[in-house]
């Protein structure tokens, strides 16, 4: 699959959006009690910041942004309506949270269950996100139980790895927060090696055989056209093997030198605002590989033995 | 809308016969040009006279070779491909907007282009690849299995058939009712053992493609072979000569 | 469950349809036009055109983006920079007229013959021949001489009718059809229909052919010969044949001259020749009377075999033992075939074998009773079920024309011409062997400001028909009708050039030339060609061919090279005449013509052609086209002509529809509503024959009364195929010294072996000049089915699907070369070099490479970008090609051709191919851009 910076942008930002308001939420419910309204204000800004971007970048995209609004109608099949509807619910939620959380409104018995509550939207919402890709039957990569998990994990350990920085930069004791970045970032990195794993281990059953109907032994002898077209250009993409056992590499040394970061920032908490940033590049890579890994069965048509 | 409905009252499809169709692009030029002024226009072609040309079709042929088998000789196929207008297509269920639909009625899937947002996830959820972008239209386009031309009044009755099973030369697209088992075309399939592209995912084609017949490329039964040089090919000639005298030809 | 959208189901995209014929190609199918406000948005296929029936092809339905191509001429131009310089002043018409007028006019005062009117692809060529004979030039040809002219002339000269759009397979009953050598053909259509209907009857399809695709990929055998040795397969079918007596003998009895007595004296100006009585007649051998009877004796028992001597002493054979004789010999026989063709042995026997089962077991009758020329009644119609069909496989090779004959004998072998479930003539085919219109342009035909007395082009009958000048060197430009190329019924296109700017035979004043791309595409040699357009005379400074003239609709290559542009107008924008008098789109069962209406007005200040030409004319003053008052005849134009145009006294450019009032049909006055007839009968006329006409028409006493009372042929008598080709051997016997007319000493041994009176194999002239283990491989071309030579590249629909072209080489071979798909490789003949990227396969012959034709492009040509990849990785054989062949003893080099009809032998080409040492994805060689000369210059 084409690895689109819309896409990517969208996903990190979001995903990192989404999980550091639900730790916010969290926190909230653990705390019960409101926040400084500037540590409020601050973190609660990025975090919808980060989603707003991520949602604005994938809406900008479309290809009828005007008629976006549509995409919210149809959660009773669709994923994407469903992560539409989830996103939209979510801000609310996350509004009227941050307004008890921060004191603004005074209402600190409401503190726990708006906590709950948002935690619940955010992370359904990075749900259904994991669910638009998992269940593409289309791509063996993503349609596997491991991708729901993952996409979940990845928000819980960028959030947190964005939240330590930030209670750094305030000073703040990042509390539970940082056993839950670190095990987010654990799970992160565990799910993803079995993830991976899975994907390798998959039998590559999808023939161009089986697509055409036309044997073992077909292969593409004349193109269809001899420029490209969408089909080859949005679903035609595959990174080299080798090339993406290195970006995998490449991947598992940024988690770990965040996570290496992390327990250092136990000791040192600025620590954390690098840890946050090299997850940043780290979550860049793995979005990148997670679409360009992405073989569509489309590809059997264009030439692809299988998939 | 999004939701597939149960049963439809038609299964209207495409019968693709690899054994005869010869890939000429008939029906892929025929496809673009009655849908860019159709229902799915535009389909607007990008850089037309430059190196990056690029628009959208909704019907491509490919070229196959099957390498050669024991004792067999290689073989090209020629392979159209566009939407299958399949049962249960996931291309349908993934839509956000309900653009992207299944007519109860005859079992066409189409997009509507007055809702559809372009988010393109339709176009990753078909396995075949049928779905194509049109950028300056901003939204996805398919076949519409020309549904503006079978039901068309405005049409003759015998061109009320979609563009490239009118136009192509060989005869190798036929359309028809496949749920109908008495239709032409389920006869057909059955006479000919079509069959459906990626059966395992599930999405239940409704075209059906005709597989390529084994070659007669060996001695066949009932067809003696003749005989061997012996030096009486002169003698025989000469008899066959005297035969057409006596025969009442002359 | 919301609703599902209301949609309109009867949406009505236009406002008129309009029927006209197709022009994306010249299978000339009938089309509907669709127009909305005046714009055309959709073509589709007429079903009541005897063509198409309906369908259309990939090219047809493209035709719009061709319409409105941005590659069109927009207004006449005038040269104002060197010649390939780009450099053009927009002009208008009156002055490019009389420019025109100007120029021709000096040459006709002088000398006609300085000017060379070549025609390329076009489908007027009625108009355009009868023109040049008006000029009074006999340099006129069209492009049948670089395209298949051998083949032509081949079934011409032997059946009097030819594969090409002559004649068709009867694909209602043939059971066993044999394709040599076709990708696409000028029928297209039909041919597409065709196959399709026998998948559905499943009858047998064989195509013999180096290359596994398109037809030949759904063929249900195929025969993947080494290019230019067809005529060794099909010699040993025949061998094989004739070895187990599977011949039809009542056909060849009847219907050849099989059995007609050949004069055997060797060494004698009559060797050869048909033994003649008194009365000149042919003469047969009576096997009851045991003597000769003339052959107009149907009641004689007629001997097929044998070797006799006439009562004068002088001995005879019949022409089909002289035949039987040569292919029983062992150099025929399958195991001495199969290495040099390619074909196995056993696969060759088991062939032989179906044909003669098809042939002679599975025969078919249909109950129509018909009466042969010779008044005996036949109940029935018996048909053989086997056709053949075969293009340019065939004919872009040096040994086409007798490759051909070879087929054509096979195929009446079998008695299969013009039978149910044979081969079927076309009207007005079948014609007399050869038809009776001669060449005229000898010395004492050409005089100033006369025009030819006859046509240009014709079909010789032995030496004293050639045009030759008083030293016996070429009277013609292209040396058609000369000792080079003795029965070049169509010309040579692809020579004017080479010789105009080698002044051999000598120099033109004006070169002419209309819808031909003879600087790219079509031309032999291409990098010499731009030389030879733009050479200077030394002493004058002036150009070699001092003024080109031409007329084209598109920014095509040609276009920069000449002086004079004449835009023409796209197919949908005027009037055109698919005559009976030109290339025919008959049916087998009965003649058809059409015509192109205008259905759009042009947009820009172009003319139609013919109409240009028409007023050329009348300003030059030529007879045909002036009043006795000296005003122009056909003030109308093109479409003036069309009705009112008379060849001879009721026969015009189209059959239908004649007649004052309309009613008459073949013969009639010109019928002043004909054009409006047509287009209310979707543009088209076609006459359905009555059954017990629809067969055997070359010996069908009622259908050849009929074709002589429709003006078709001159004289209700039976069209007796040739197997055996007198003709030829008269060249031969001149060769061999007699009679007054001779070759020069050159090119004796030449005619005395191509010249044979019965067809035979010899390798292509290239294959044996050039160093095989150089050149070990051969490279040839495809149509690709979805674009037309160079026209379709414009089309920004078809150049998505085909927009570069590949090398395509065999797997196995490839591999011991160390070439991978996709690697770029070079191509090297005797002549040149190229380079292309490789595409490996499996089905095609692995002595072969081949690529599609005419997809590599100028760049800045056909309206589009300079780094179009038609220009950057597109590439053509035609750089390798030369148009002369290596030189031969004595130093004269001959034309790149069949040495009997000068048919260019494009497919002759031998090659190495290697792996580039310079990978870049860039083919070569590449041309400075050419400025765009199209619309919105
Ligand atoms: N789409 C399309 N249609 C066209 C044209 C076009 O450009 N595009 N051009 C038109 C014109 S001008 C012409 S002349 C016709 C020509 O129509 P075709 O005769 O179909 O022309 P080619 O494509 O040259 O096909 C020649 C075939 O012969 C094979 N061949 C080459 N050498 C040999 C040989 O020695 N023996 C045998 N048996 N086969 C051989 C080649 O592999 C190829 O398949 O098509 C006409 N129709
Ligand atoms: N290597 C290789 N070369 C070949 C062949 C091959 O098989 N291999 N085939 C040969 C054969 S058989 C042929 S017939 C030739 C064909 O060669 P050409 O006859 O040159 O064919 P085209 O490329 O079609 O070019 C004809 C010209 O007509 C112009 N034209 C198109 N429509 C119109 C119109 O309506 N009016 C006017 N005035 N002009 C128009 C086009 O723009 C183009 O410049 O190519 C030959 N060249
Ligand atoms: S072929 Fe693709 S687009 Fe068509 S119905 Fe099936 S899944 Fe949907
Ligand atoms: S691109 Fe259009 S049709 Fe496809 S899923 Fe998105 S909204 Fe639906
Ligand atoms: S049915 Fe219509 S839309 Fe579908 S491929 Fe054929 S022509 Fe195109
Ligand atoms: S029109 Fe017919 S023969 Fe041509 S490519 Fe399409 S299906 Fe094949
Ligand atoms: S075969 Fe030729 S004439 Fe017929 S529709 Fe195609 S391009 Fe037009
Ligand atoms: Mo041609």
């Amino acid at each position: 699959m084409n690895p689109a910076y819309s896409v990517i942008l969208f996903t990190t930002a979001s995903g990192a959006g989404y999980g550091l308001l639900a730790l916010l939420g969290l926190i909230g419910v653990r705390a019960g009690l409101p926040t400084s309204l500037l540590f409020a204000c601050v973190t609660l800004v990025l975090a919808l910041g980060l989603i707003t971007i991520g949602l604005l970048s994938s809406t900008l995209h479309l290809g009828r942004p005007e008629r976006a609004w549509r995409a919210l109608s149809q959660w009773k099949t669709s994923w994407l309506s469903r992560e539409g509807v989830a996103a939209v619910l979510t801000y609310p939620v996350a509004l009227a949270f941050g307004l008890v959380w921060s004191g603004l409104a005074p209402y600190p018995h409401a503190i726990a269950a708006l906590g709950m509550l948002t935690a619940l939207f955010a992370l359904t919402t990075v749900f259904t996100t994991g669910k638009i890709y998992a269940t593409l039957t289309t791509i063996r990569a993503w349609n596997q139980p491991l991708t729901v998990p993952v996409y979940l994990f990845f928000a819980l350990a960028s959030g947190g790895a964005l939240y330590l920085a930030i209670a750094a930069l305030f000073g703040k004791d990042p509390d539970t927060v940082a056993p839950v970045a670190g095990f987010a970032l654990l799970m992160l990195a565990l799910l993803k090696f079995r993830y991976w794993k899975a994907m390798d281990e998959a039998p590559r059953d999808r023939t161009m055989g089986n697509a055409t109907g036309l044997g073992d032994t077909v292969r593409q002898w004349e193109v269809p056209h001899t420029s490209t077209n969408f089909v080859q250009r949005e679903m035609g993409f595959v990174v080299a093997r080798r090339h993406a056992k290195r970006l995998r590499s490449l991947f598992f040394i940024l988690l770990a030198i965040v996570g290496l970061l992390e327990l250092a920032a136990i000791a040192a908490p600025a620590f954390a605002l690098p840890a946050a940033l090299i997850f940043l590049v780290g979550a860049w890579v793995e979005r990148w590989l997670f679409f360009a890994e992405g073989e569509h069965v489309v590809t059997l048509f264009y030439g692809n033995p299988s998939a | 809308m999004t939701a597939l409905p149960e049963t439809t009252g038609k299964k209207l499809g495409l019968v693709i016969d690899l054994d005869t169709c010869v890939g000429c692009q008939a029906c892929a030029t025929s496809c673009k040009e009655w849908n860019t002024q159709g229902y799915s226009a535009p389909m607007k072609d990008r850089d037309p006279r430059g190196a990056d040309i690029d628009g959208p079709w909704l019907n491509r042929i490919h070229g196959y070779e099957i390498e050669p088998q024991s004792g067999q000789d290689s073989r090209v196929v020629h392979f159209p491909r566009s939407c299958l207008h399949c049962e249960t297509p996931a291309c349908v269920t993934v839509c956000p907007t309900g653009a992207s639909y299944k007519r109860a009625e005859d079992g066409i899937v189409l997009i509507n282009p007055d809702t559809c947002i372009g988010c393109k996830l339709c176009s990753w959820a078909c396995p075949y690849g049928a779905r194509e972008y049109d950028v300056d239209h901003g939204v996805m386009k398919k076949c519409t299995l020309c549904v503006d031309r079978i039901y068309n009044e405005n049409l003759e009755p015998e061109d009320r058939q979609p563009a490239c099973v009118k136009a192509c030369p060989t005869g190798a697209r036929h359309f028809g009712d496949l749920g109908d088992p008495e239709s032409a075309v389920s006869q057909l399939v059955l006479e000919r053992g079509g069959f459906d592209l990626l059966p395992e995912m599930g999405y239940k084609p409704t075209n059906k493609y005709l597989p390529p017949r084994t070659k007669r490329n060996t001695p066949q039964p009932g067809i003696e072979a003749l005989p061997k040089g012996d030096g009486s090919a002169m003698d025989r000639l000469f008899k066959l000569a005297d035969r057409l005298l006596s025969g009442t030809g002359n | 469950m919301s609703a599902e959208p209301a949609i309109a189901l009867s949406p009505k995209t236009w406002d008129e349809v309009k029927t006209t014929t197709c022009y994306m190609c010249a299978c000339r199918c009938g089309i509907k036009v669709y127009l909305k406000d005046g714009t055309v948005t959709y073509i589709d296929g007429n079903r009541d055109h005897p063509v198409n029936k309906g369908v259309i092809c990939g090219k047809g339905a493209a035709g719009i983006k061709q319409h409105y191509s941005p590659g069109r001429l927009s207004k006449p131009l005038i040269r104002v920079g060197e010649r390939g310089s780009g450099e053009f002043r927009e002009i208008e018409w009156e002055e490019a007229l009389a420019t025109a007028t100007d120029w021709l006019g000096t040459v006709r005062k002088t000398d006609p013959k300085k000017l060379a009117f070549f025609t390329g692809r076009d489908q007027s060529q009625g108009l355009t021949g009868w023109w040049a004979s008006q000029f009074g030039t006999p340099n006129y040809a069209a492009h049948g001489g670089f395209c298949s002219v051998n083949m032509a002339a081949a079934g011409l000269y032997t059946f009097g009718g030819s594969f090409w759009e002559f004649g068709e397979p009867d694909w209602k009953y043939t059971k066993y059809f044999l394709l040599f050598g076709v990708a696409e053909d000028h029928g297209s259509n039909p041919i597409k229909a065709g196959l399709g209907k026998l998948k559905k009857r499943g009858a047998k399809f064989v195509s013999v052919n180096p290359i596994k695709t398109g037809y030949s990929a759904i063929a249900d055998e195929w025969v993947g010969v080494r290019p230019g040795t067809d005529g060794l397969f099909v010699g040993a079918l025949i061998h094989e044949l004739l070895n187990a007596g599977q011949i039809d003998g009542d056909y060849l009895l009847r219907y050849t001259n099989s059995p007609w007595l050949v004069i055997d004296n060797p060494g004698a100006a009559d060797h050869g020749l048909f033994a003649r009585d008194a009365n000149g007649e042919t003469l047969v051998w009576d096997a009851h009377k045991k003597t000769a009877v003339s052959t107009a004796d149907h009641d004689a028992a007629r001997s097929l075999m044998g070797h006799f001597t006439l009562p004068d002493g002088r001995k005879v054979a019949t022409s089909f033992q002289l035949i039987a004789e040569r292919y029983l010999a062992p150099e025929n026989a399958p195991d001495a075939v199969t290495e040099r063709c390619g074909v196995p042995a056993d696969t060759i026997r088991r062939i032989a074998a179906e044909l003669a089962h098809v042939a002679f077991k599975e025969q078919i009758t249909l109950d129509v009773p018909w009466t042969d020329h010779t008044g005996r009644h036949h109940d029935t119609m018996i048909g053989r079920p086997i056709a053949m069909h075969a293009m340019r496989g065939i004919s872009a090779h040096a040994n086409g024309f007798q490759t051909c004959r070879a087929i054509h004998l096979l195929q009446i072998m079998l008695g299969t011409i013009d039978v149910p479930g044979g081969f079927r003539y076309k009207a007005p085919y079948p014609r007399p062997i050869p038809p009776h219109v001669k060449p005229t342009g000898k010395p004492n035909q050409i005089w100033p400001n006369e025009p030819l007395p006859g046509p240009p082009l014709g079909f010789v009958t032995g030496p004293e028909d050639l045009l030759l000048a008083e030293d016996g060197t070429p009277q013609r430009i292209d040396k058609a009708y000369s000792w080079d190329a003795p029965i070049a019924a169509h010309g040579m296109m692809h020579m004017v050039i080479t010789n105009a700017a080698k002044r051999d035979p000598y120099g033109v004043d004006v070169l002419f030339m209309y819808m031909a791309n003879m600087s790219w595409n079509s031309a032999m040699n291409i990098p010499d060609t731009l030389k030879y357009l733009t050479a200077k005379d030394q002493a004058t400074g002036d150009y070699v061919i001092p003024k080109i003239i031409y007329s084209d609709a598109y920014a095509s290559e040609m276009v920069h090279y000449a002086d004079l542009i004449l835009p023409d107008t796209t197919y949908l924008e005027r009037w055109d005449c698919i005559s009976l008098l030109d290339r025919p789109i008959s049916e087998a069962d009965g003649p058809a013509d059409s015509i192109r209406q205008p259905v759009v007005e042009p947009d820009r200040d172009v003319r139609p052609f013919q109409s240009v030409l028409l007023d050329l004319g009348a300003r030059l003053g030529l007879p045909g086209m002036t009043t006795t008052e000296g005003k122009p005849r056909y003030p109308g134009g093109y479409p003036d002509y069309i009705v009112n145009h008379e060849r001879t006294p009721g026969i015009g450019p189209l059959a239908g529809f004649r007649g004052v009032d309309g009613s008459l049909s073949g013969k009639g006055a010109p019928n002043p509503d004909q054009l409006k007839r047509y287009i209310e009968n979707g543009c088209n006329w076609y006459y359905e024959l009555p059954d017990e006409h629809k067969y055997f028409k070359h010996v069908n006493k009622g259908y050849l009364e009929w074709a002589t009372g429709f003006g078709l042929i001159g004289k209700p008598e039976p069209i007796i195929h040739q197997l055996y080709s007198e003709p030829l051997q008269k060249f031969r016997l001149a060769a061999e010294g007699h009679g007054a007319i001779q070759p020069p000493d050159s090119h004796r041994a030449r005619i005395i072996e191509a010249f044979d009176p019965i067809p035979f194999w010899y390798p292509p002239f290239e294959g044996e000049m050039v160093d095989e283990t150089a050149y070990p491989m051969h490279a040839v071309t495809q149509r690709p089915m979805a674009m037309y030579h160079s026209w379709g590249s414009q089309n920004a629909w078809l150049r998505q699907i085909l927009g570069r072209n590949w090398l395509y080489i065999a797997k196995e071979r490839a591999l011991a070369l160390g070439i991978k798909d996709g690697d770029w490789v070079t191509v090297t003949s005797h002549h040149g070099q190229i380079k292309g990227q490789a595409k490996l396969m499996n089905g095609v012959n692995p002595d072969t490479v081949w690529t599609w034709n005419a997809i590599g492009k100028r760049s800045g040509t056909w309206g589009l970008k300079q780094d179009a990849p038609e220009a950057k990785k597109g590439f053509l054989l035609n750089h390798l090609i030369s148009e002369l062949l290596p030189k031969r003893d004595g130093g004269y080099r001959f034309s790149n051709s069949d040495p009997v009809t000068g048919q260019a032998a494009w497919y002759d080409l031998r090659v190495r191919v290697e792996k580039a040492a310079d990978q870049s994805a860039i083919s070569s060689p590449q041309f400075p851009p050419l400025k765009h000369l199209g619309v919105g210059r």
